[in-house]
């Protein structure tokens, strides 16, 4: 597979991405940069975590006003697999290629730690490879996390599937307690209709390897190439 | 020389009623925790724009400042 790390002003996550794909899945992986008009050479497109243009006026706004943005728009409609990781999820949400928004953390911490999260969704081809229901542990780093969706979309959202992680306790339950940023519905990541766009808070890319402590992270990549 | 009519406007952006503003709150516990008597409190940002005359800052507002499912806005 040939994929895309978008590389925007800010993006900081883009050479772990990189790195992932092409040393621990061995895959063709190139960086494209924000002026970027056409994405058409790639099979998958990947936007990495970072502070795109500094976070300015809303985390992800202006990355999206980019000829990248566009050219990502373009690439979905088509139906191509985009993955966008914490700052690449505000930039799709931002986009309109997913629902909803995400917004400052319900206790205005930054938070860096790790999170047990459980898939809800494993029929697409970001999580195949993982069990429905499998609990999970990724790390998240974010200000901005907080899921917001209408309650009423919340729902259509639920009916048709696009609920893809939520997060929760070592043991699955979904809670208040297991809530790390006040996300509607403990929500930690969300695909489109189609099923073809997702994006997730938590950082697959930084939880590939036994020597960082992680097994959970690689899987979600190995699933892109199955 | 042509003179160039310039037009000052000012865009107040707050988060949406009914929306939770964590910042809005903790401004507001610390208002509080001074002795003030405050009903409510909420933090939103300015944008202060200097544009052409005739420049639609209805859709500049919208396509580009402002993200209507989460913010409201006031033009000044």
């Amino acid at each position: 597979m040939r994929f895309a790390v978008c590389v925007f002003p800010g993006s900081n996550c883009d050479y772990d991405t990189y790195y992932v794909i092409r040393d621990l899945l061995g895959q063709e992986v190139s960086f494209v940069d924000h002026n970027t008009k056409r994405l058409d050479a790639f099979d998958c497109v990947v936007l990495p975590g970072g502070f795109s243009f500094g976070d300015y006026l809303r985390a992800g706004v202006l990355a999206s006003k980019t000829p990248l943005g566009n050219a990502i728009v373009e690439y979905a409609q088509k139906g191509g697999l985009v993955l966008g990781i914490c700052n690449g999820f505000q930039i799709l949400t931002e986009l309109h290629l997913l629902p909803g928004a995400l917004l400052k953390n319900e206790n205005l911490t930054f938070l860096c730690k790790d999170v047990y999260l459980r898939v809800e969704n494993n029929s697409l081809p970001f999580t195949r490879k993982f069990e429905k229901g499998e609990v999970i542990k990724l790390p998240i780093a974010h200000g901005e996390g907080r899921y917001y969706v209408p309650e009423e979309e919340l729902r259509s959202m639920e009916e048709r599937g696009q609920i893809v992680l939520r997060y929760c306790d070592e043991k699955g339950n979904i809670n208040s307690k297991a809530n790390p940023n006040g996300s509607i519905s403990n929500i930690a990541g969300v695909c489109n209709k189609e099923g073809n766009v997702f994006g997730l808070m938590p950082h697959p890319e930084r939880a590939c390897e036994d020597l960082l402590g992680y097994r959970d992270g690689i899987i979600l990549w190995h699933s892109l190439v199955a | 020389m042509v003179e160039y009519k310039v037009m000052k406007v000012r865009v107040i952006i707050l988060p949406k009623k009914g929306l939770l503003d964590p910042e809005g709150r903790a401004v507001k516990e610390m208002l509080l925790d001074g002795g003030f008597d405050v009903k409510d409190v909420k933090v939103g940002k300015v944008v202060e724009l200097e544009v052409g005359e005739g420049t639609d800052i209805k859709a500049l507002v919208e396509r580009y400042l402002v993200n209507p499912l989460v913010e409201e806005y006031v033009i000044e």
